[in-house]
Protein backbone atom coordinates (compact mmCIF):
# COMPACT_ATOMS: atom_id res chain seq x y z
CA UNK A 1 0.00 0.00 0.00
CA UNK A 2 2.68 2.42 1.03
CA UNK A 3 4.53 1.83 -2.19
CA UNK A 4 1.58 2.60 -4.37
CA UNK A 5 0.89 5.81 -2.49
CA UNK A 6 4.42 6.95 -2.96
CA UNK A 7 4.25 6.34 -6.64
CA UNK A 8 1.02 8.28 -7.00
CA UNK A 9 2.35 11.21 -5.12
CA UNK A 10 5.39 11.37 -7.31
CA UNK A 11 3.51 11.24 -10.58
CA UNK A 12 0.82 13.78 -9.76
CA UNK A 13 2.93 16.94 -9.71
CA UNK A 14 4.58 15.98 -12.97
CA UNK A 15 1.20 15.85 -14.77
CA UNK A 16 0.08 19.32 -13.87
CA UNK A 17 -3.36 19.97 -15.23
CA UNK A 18 -3.71 23.27 -13.44
CA UNK A 19 -3.37 25.25 -16.68
CA UNK A 20 -6.05 23.23 -18.43
CA UNK A 21 -9.00 25.02 -16.77
CA UNK A 22 -7.48 28.33 -17.76
CA UNK A 23 -7.29 27.27 -21.38
CA UNK A 24 -10.83 25.96 -21.30
CA UNK A 25 -12.05 29.12 -19.59
CA UNK A 26 -10.39 31.17 -22.30
CA UNK A 27 -12.24 29.13 -24.93
CA UNK A 28 -15.43 29.51 -22.94
CA UNK A 29 -15.08 33.29 -22.74
CA UNK A 30 -14.22 33.43 -26.41
CA UNK A 31 -17.42 31.61 -27.37
CA UNK A 32 -19.49 33.64 -24.96
CA UNK A 33 -18.13 36.91 -26.31
CA UNK A 34 -18.45 35.93 -29.97
CA UNK A 35 -22.03 34.73 -29.67
CA UNK A 36 -23.21 37.76 -27.77
CA UNK A 37 -21.42 40.21 -30.06
CA UNK A 38 -23.28 39.01 -33.12
CA UNK A 39 -26.73 39.88 -31.79
CA UNK A 40 -28.17 43.31 -32.26
CA UNK A 41 -29.37 45.25 -29.29
CA UNK A 42 -33.12 45.22 -29.53
CA UNK A 43 -34.78 48.57 -29.27
CA UNK A 44 -38.21 47.12 -29.77
CA UNK A 45 -39.99 44.48 -27.73
CA UNK A 46 -40.41 41.35 -29.80
CA UNK A 47 -42.45 38.42 -28.69
CA UNK A 48 -42.47 36.26 -31.83
CA UNK A 49 -45.65 34.46 -32.83
CA UNK A 50 -45.92 30.71 -32.35
CA UNK A 51 -46.26 28.21 -35.16
CA UNK A 52 -45.89 24.48 -35.65
CA UNK A 53 -44.52 24.27 -39.18
CA UNK A 54 -41.37 26.27 -38.56
CA UNK A 55 -38.10 25.62 -40.34
CA UNK A 56 -34.71 26.39 -38.90
CA UNK A 57 -32.96 29.35 -40.42
CA UNK A 58 -30.04 28.20 -42.49
CA UNK A 59 -27.13 30.19 -43.86
CA UNK A 60 -27.09 32.88 -41.27
CA UNK A 61 -24.80 35.04 -43.37
CA UNK A 62 -27.47 35.36 -46.06
CA UNK A 63 -30.19 36.55 -43.71
CA UNK A 64 -30.92 40.17 -42.93
CA UNK A 65 -33.38 41.07 -40.23
CA UNK A 66 -36.16 43.58 -39.97
CA UNK A 67 -37.46 43.99 -36.44
CA UNK A 68 -40.98 45.22 -35.84
CA UNK A 69 -42.48 45.96 -32.47
CA UNK A 70 -43.27 48.52 -29.84
CA UNK A 71 -40.25 50.47 -28.52
CA UNK A 72 -38.76 49.35 -25.23
CA UNK A 73 -39.65 51.52 -22.20
CA UNK A 74 -36.38 53.46 -22.25
CA UNK A 75 -37.01 54.61 -25.84
CA UNK A 76 -40.68 55.38 -25.46
CA UNK A 77 -40.09 59.00 -24.46
CA UNK A 78 -38.41 59.74 -27.75
CA UNK A 79 -40.08 57.31 -30.12
CA UNK A 80 -43.52 56.89 -28.58
CA UNK A 81 -45.38 53.69 -27.93
CA UNK A 82 -46.57 52.97 -31.46
CA UNK A 83 -45.16 50.02 -33.39
CA UNK A 84 -41.84 50.89 -35.01
CA UNK A 85 -39.38 49.27 -37.37
CA UNK A 86 -35.78 48.62 -36.40
CA UNK A 87 -33.10 48.09 -39.04
CA UNK A 88 -29.77 46.84 -37.69
CA UNK A 89 -29.24 49.16 -34.72
CA UNK A 90 -31.55 52.10 -35.33
CA UNK A 91 -35.20 52.91 -35.66
CA UNK A 92 -36.24 53.37 -39.26
CA UNK A 93 -39.17 54.25 -41.44
CA UNK A 94 -40.74 52.01 -44.08
CA UNK A 95 -39.24 54.22 -46.78
CA UNK A 96 -35.73 53.39 -45.54
CA UNK A 97 -36.13 49.64 -46.05
CA UNK A 98 -35.40 49.77 -49.77
CA UNK A 99 -32.14 51.63 -49.19
CA UNK A 100 -31.15 49.25 -46.41
CA UNK A 101 -31.77 46.23 -48.63
CA UNK A 102 -29.79 47.72 -51.50
CA UNK A 103 -26.87 48.55 -49.21
CA UNK A 104 -26.86 45.14 -47.60
CA UNK A 105 -27.11 43.40 -50.92
CA UNK A 106 -24.24 45.31 -52.46
CA UNK A 107 -22.11 44.42 -49.45
CA UNK A 108 -22.59 40.72 -50.18
CA UNK A 109 -20.65 38.59 -52.59
CA UNK A 110 -22.05 38.75 -56.08
CA UNK A 111 -22.93 35.10 -56.33
CA UNK A 112 -24.77 35.26 -53.03
CA UNK A 113 -26.83 38.34 -53.76
CA UNK A 114 -29.71 36.39 -55.24
CA UNK A 115 -29.87 34.19 -52.20
CA UNK A 116 -30.39 37.00 -49.75
CA UNK A 117 -33.26 36.31 -47.41
CA UNK A 118 -35.03 38.86 -45.29
CA UNK A 119 -36.34 37.71 -41.97
CA UNK A 120 -39.25 39.72 -40.63
CA UNK A 121 -39.08 39.46 -36.87
CA UNK A 122 -42.27 41.01 -35.60
CA UNK A 123 -44.12 41.04 -32.34
CA UNK A 124 -47.19 38.84 -32.28
CA UNK A 125 -49.49 41.76 -31.48
CA UNK A 126 -48.35 43.84 -34.43
CA UNK A 127 -51.10 44.86 -36.81
CA UNK A 128 -50.85 43.63 -40.37
CA UNK A 129 -50.92 47.14 -41.83
CA UNK A 130 -47.25 47.74 -41.10
CA UNK A 131 -46.30 44.21 -42.19
CA UNK A 132 -48.07 44.77 -45.50
CA UNK A 133 -46.14 48.01 -45.97
CA UNK A 134 -42.87 46.20 -45.29
CA UNK A 135 -43.77 43.43 -47.70
CA UNK A 136 -44.55 45.94 -50.43
CA UNK A 137 -41.26 47.74 -49.77
CA UNK A 138 -39.39 44.43 -49.99
CA UNK A 139 -41.13 43.57 -53.23
CA UNK A 140 -40.10 46.85 -54.75
CA UNK A 141 -36.53 46.24 -53.60
CA UNK A 142 -36.62 42.76 -55.18
CA UNK A 143 -36.02 41.07 -51.87
CA UNK A 144 -38.53 38.33 -52.54
CA UNK A 145 -37.30 35.60 -50.25
CA UNK A 146 -38.71 36.29 -46.87
CA UNK A 147 -39.09 34.43 -43.62
CA UNK A 148 -41.61 35.21 -40.94
CA UNK A 149 -39.78 34.59 -37.70
CA UNK A 150 -41.79 32.36 -35.41
CA UNK A 151 -41.05 30.23 -32.41
CA UNK A 152 -41.97 26.57 -32.43
CA UNK A 153 -45.17 25.95 -30.54
CA UNK A 154 -44.83 23.22 -27.94
CA UNK A 155 -47.08 20.39 -29.01
CA UNK A 156 -49.78 19.82 -26.47
CA UNK B 1 4.15 21.43 9.99
CA UNK B 2 5.70 19.73 7.07
CA UNK B 3 3.18 16.96 7.11
CA UNK B 4 0.29 19.40 7.15
CA UNK B 5 1.57 21.38 4.19
CA UNK B 6 2.03 18.26 2.16
CA UNK B 7 -1.51 17.18 2.90
CA UNK B 8 -2.97 20.52 1.85
CA UNK B 9 -1.17 20.53 -1.46
CA UNK B 10 -2.38 17.04 -2.15
CA UNK B 11 -6.00 17.91 -1.46
CA UNK B 12 -6.31 20.93 -3.72
CA UNK B 13 -6.84 18.93 -6.83
CA UNK B 14 -7.40 21.11 -9.84
CA UNK B 15 -8.09 18.31 -12.27
CA UNK B 16 -11.84 18.45 -11.69
CA UNK B 17 -11.78 22.14 -12.52
CA UNK B 18 -11.10 21.25 -16.12
CA UNK B 19 -14.11 18.98 -16.14
CA UNK B 20 -16.31 21.69 -14.70
CA UNK B 21 -15.16 24.25 -17.21
CA UNK B 22 -15.53 21.72 -20.01
CA UNK B 23 -19.09 21.20 -18.93
CA UNK B 24 -19.70 24.94 -18.98
CA UNK B 25 -18.08 25.23 -22.38
CA UNK B 26 -20.22 22.46 -23.83
CA UNK B 27 -23.33 23.97 -22.26
CA UNK B 28 -22.67 27.33 -23.88
CA UNK B 29 -21.77 25.76 -27.21
CA UNK B 30 -25.00 23.79 -27.27
CA UNK B 31 -27.27 26.60 -26.14
CA UNK B 32 -25.82 29.10 -28.58
CA UNK B 33 -26.09 26.74 -31.54
CA UNK B 34 -29.68 25.89 -30.60
CA UNK B 35 -30.51 29.56 -30.61
CA UNK B 36 -30.66 29.89 -34.41
CA UNK B 37 -34.09 31.35 -34.98
CA UNK B 38 -36.85 29.59 -36.79
CA UNK B 39 -39.60 30.78 -39.03
CA UNK B 40 -41.94 30.26 -41.94
CA UNK B 41 -40.28 30.75 -45.30
CA UNK B 42 -42.33 32.40 -48.03
CA UNK B 43 -41.74 33.96 -51.39
CA UNK B 44 -43.14 37.30 -52.47
CA UNK B 45 -44.36 37.91 -56.01
CA UNK B 46 -42.12 40.17 -58.09
CA UNK B 47 -43.08 43.85 -58.15
CA UNK B 48 -45.32 45.30 -60.80
CA UNK B 49 -44.04 48.07 -63.05
CA UNK B 50 -45.41 51.32 -61.59
CA UNK B 51 -47.54 52.28 -64.56
CA UNK B 52 -49.06 48.87 -65.09
CA UNK B 53 -52.29 47.62 -63.68
CA UNK B 54 -52.25 44.20 -62.08
CA UNK B 55 -52.84 41.71 -64.86
CA UNK B 56 -56.17 39.96 -64.81
CA UNK B 57 -55.20 36.43 -64.12
CA UNK B 58 -58.02 34.25 -65.19
CA UNK B 59 -58.66 31.92 -62.33
CA UNK B 60 -61.79 29.85 -62.44
CA UNK B 61 -63.92 30.26 -59.39
CA UNK B 62 -63.70 26.61 -58.50
CA UNK B 63 -59.91 26.81 -58.42
CA UNK B 64 -59.89 29.59 -55.89
CA UNK B 65 -59.89 29.10 -52.14
CA UNK B 66 -60.41 32.43 -50.47
CA UNK B 67 -59.32 32.87 -46.87
CA UNK B 68 -60.11 36.18 -45.26
CA UNK B 69 -59.10 37.39 -41.82
CA UNK B 70 -60.82 40.45 -40.46
CA UNK B 71 -59.61 42.99 -37.94
CA UNK B 72 -61.07 40.94 -35.09
CA UNK B 73 -59.05 37.94 -36.26
CA UNK B 74 -62.13 36.05 -37.38
CA UNK B 75 -61.74 33.67 -40.25
CA UNK B 76 -63.87 33.38 -43.35
CA UNK B 77 -63.30 30.63 -45.89
CA UNK B 78 -65.25 30.54 -49.15
CA UNK B 79 -67.87 32.83 -47.61
CA UNK B 80 -68.30 30.79 -44.44
CA UNK B 81 -67.13 31.80 -41.00
CA UNK B 82 -65.07 28.92 -39.61
CA UNK B 83 -62.77 28.18 -36.72
CA UNK B 84 -59.02 28.07 -37.14
CA UNK B 85 -58.89 24.38 -36.21
CA UNK B 86 -61.08 23.51 -39.19
CA UNK B 87 -58.95 25.40 -41.67
CA UNK B 88 -56.38 22.66 -42.18
CA UNK B 89 -59.03 20.05 -42.99
CA UNK B 90 -60.84 22.40 -45.36
CA UNK B 91 -57.61 23.33 -47.12
CA UNK B 92 -56.63 19.69 -47.53
CA UNK B 93 -60.02 18.83 -48.96
CA UNK B 94 -59.68 21.68 -51.38
CA UNK B 95 -56.15 20.89 -52.51
CA UNK B 96 -56.79 17.19 -52.88
CA UNK B 97 -60.32 17.04 -54.32
CA UNK B 98 -60.42 13.29 -54.04
CA UNK B 99 -63.95 12.74 -55.33
CA UNK B 100 -63.69 15.13 -58.27
CA UNK B 101 -66.30 17.44 -56.76
CA UNK B 102 -67.35 20.08 -59.32
CA UNK B 103 -67.11 22.75 -56.63
CA UNK B 104 -63.51 21.91 -55.83
CA UNK B 105 -60.58 22.62 -58.18
CA UNK B 106 -60.34 20.74 -61.43
CA UNK B 107 -58.13 17.71 -61.62
CA UNK B 108 -55.37 17.50 -64.17
CA UNK B 109 -53.50 14.34 -65.03
CA UNK B 110 -49.85 14.78 -65.74
CA UNK B 111 -46.82 12.61 -65.99
CA UNK B 112 -44.33 13.36 -63.29
CA UNK B 113 -40.83 12.02 -63.08
CA UNK B 114 -40.34 9.32 -60.43
CA UNK B 115 -44.09 9.25 -59.75
CA UNK B 116 -45.66 8.41 -63.09
CA UNK B 117 -49.06 9.76 -64.12
CA UNK B 118 -50.58 11.73 -61.29
CA UNK B 119 -54.00 13.33 -61.06
CA UNK B 120 -53.92 16.48 -59.03
CA UNK B 121 -55.37 19.97 -58.80
CA UNK B 122 -52.75 21.76 -60.79
CA UNK B 123 -54.39 25.15 -61.04
CA UNK B 124 -55.65 25.67 -57.54
CA UNK B 125 -54.80 28.89 -55.76
CA UNK B 126 -55.25 29.73 -52.12
CA UNK B 127 -55.89 33.41 -51.76
CA UNK B 128 -55.13 34.90 -48.39
CA UNK B 129 -56.57 38.30 -47.65
CA UNK B 130 -56.07 40.15 -44.44
CA UNK B 131 -57.25 43.38 -42.94
CA UNK B 132 -54.94 46.18 -41.87
CA UNK B 133 -56.02 45.56 -38.29
CA UNK B 134 -55.37 41.80 -38.26
CA UNK B 135 -52.82 40.86 -35.65
CA UNK B 136 -49.61 39.23 -36.73
CA UNK B 137 -50.21 36.14 -34.61
CA UNK B 138 -53.55 35.50 -36.34
CA UNK B 139 -51.92 35.92 -39.73
CA UNK B 140 -49.09 33.54 -38.84
CA UNK B 141 -51.64 31.06 -37.45
CA UNK B 142 -53.43 30.99 -40.78
CA UNK B 143 -50.20 30.75 -42.78
CA UNK B 144 -49.12 27.97 -40.47
CA UNK B 145 -52.32 25.98 -40.96
CA UNK B 146 -52.09 26.33 -44.74
CA UNK B 147 -48.45 25.24 -44.78
CA UNK B 148 -49.36 22.40 -42.44
CA UNK B 149 -52.05 21.27 -44.88
CA UNK B 150 -49.49 21.11 -47.68
CA UNK B 151 -46.94 19.38 -45.49
CA UNK B 152 -49.46 16.76 -44.45
CA UNK B 153 -50.49 16.09 -48.03
CA UNK B 154 -46.87 15.79 -49.11
CA UNK B 155 -46.17 13.47 -46.23
CA UNK B 156 -49.18 11.32 -47.06
CA UNK B 157 -48.08 10.98 -50.67
CA UNK B 158 -44.53 10.18 -49.65
CA UNK B 159 -45.75 7.51 -47.24
CA UNK B 160 -48.06 6.03 -49.82
CA UNK B 161 -45.53 5.93 -52.63
CA UNK B 162 -42.20 5.44 -50.94
CA UNK B 163 -43.10 4.35 -47.43
CA UNK B 164 -41.03 7.16 -46.00
CA UNK B 165 -41.72 10.54 -44.53
CA UNK B 166 -41.36 13.47 -46.88
CA UNK B 167 -38.41 14.85 -44.93
CA UNK B 168 -36.53 11.57 -45.28
CA UNK B 169 -36.73 11.49 -49.08
CA UNK B 170 -33.90 12.66 -51.26
CA UNK B 171 -34.08 15.99 -53.05
CA UNK B 172 -35.27 14.67 -56.40
CA UNK B 173 -38.20 12.80 -54.92
CA UNK B 174 -39.06 15.81 -52.78
CA UNK B 175 -39.13 17.95 -55.89
CA UNK B 176 -41.41 15.46 -57.62
CA UNK B 177 -43.81 15.60 -54.72
CA UNK B 178 -43.61 19.36 -54.68
CA UNK B 179 -44.81 19.30 -58.27
CA UNK B 180 -47.92 17.44 -57.20
CA UNK B 181 -48.53 19.70 -54.22
CA UNK B 182 -46.96 23.05 -55.00
CA UNK B 183 -47.51 25.67 -52.33
CA UNK B 184 -49.76 28.18 -53.99
CA UNK B 185 -50.64 30.69 -51.36
CA UNK B 186 -51.21 34.06 -52.91
CA UNK B 187 -51.60 37.24 -51.00
CA UNK B 188 -53.76 39.97 -52.41
CA UNK B 189 -52.33 43.39 -53.04
CA UNK B 190 -53.16 45.13 -49.80
CA UNK B 191 -54.50 48.27 -51.42
CA UNK B 192 -56.42 46.44 -54.07
CA UNK B 193 -58.56 43.69 -52.71
CA UNK B 194 -59.66 42.53 -56.15
CA UNK B 195 -56.26 41.71 -57.58
CA UNK B 196 -54.85 38.28 -56.89
CA UNK B 197 -51.14 37.80 -57.11
CA UNK B 198 -49.67 34.40 -57.14
CA UNK B 199 -46.92 33.96 -54.63
CA UNK B 200 -45.92 30.44 -55.25
CA UNK B 201 -43.32 28.59 -53.35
Amino acid sequence: MARIREKEKREMPALSTSSLPDIIFMLLFFFMAVTSLKEVTFKVRINPPLATEVQKLENKSLIRYIYVGKPLPQYQKVYGTETRIQLSDAFADVSEIAEYIVNERSAMKEEEQNLMTVCIKADRDTHMGIINDIKQALRRAYALKIIYAANPRPTS
Amino acid sequence: MRKRKKRKVGQINASSMADISFLLLIFFLVTTSLNVGSGLARRLPPPLPPDQKPPDIDIKKRNLFVVRINSKNQLMVQGEIIELKDLRRRAKEFIKNENNDPNLPELVTENIEYLGPMTFTKNHVISLQNDVGTTYQAYIDVQNELIAAYNELRDELAMQRFGKHYNELNEKLQEAIQKVYPQKISEAEPKNYGGVKSGTN
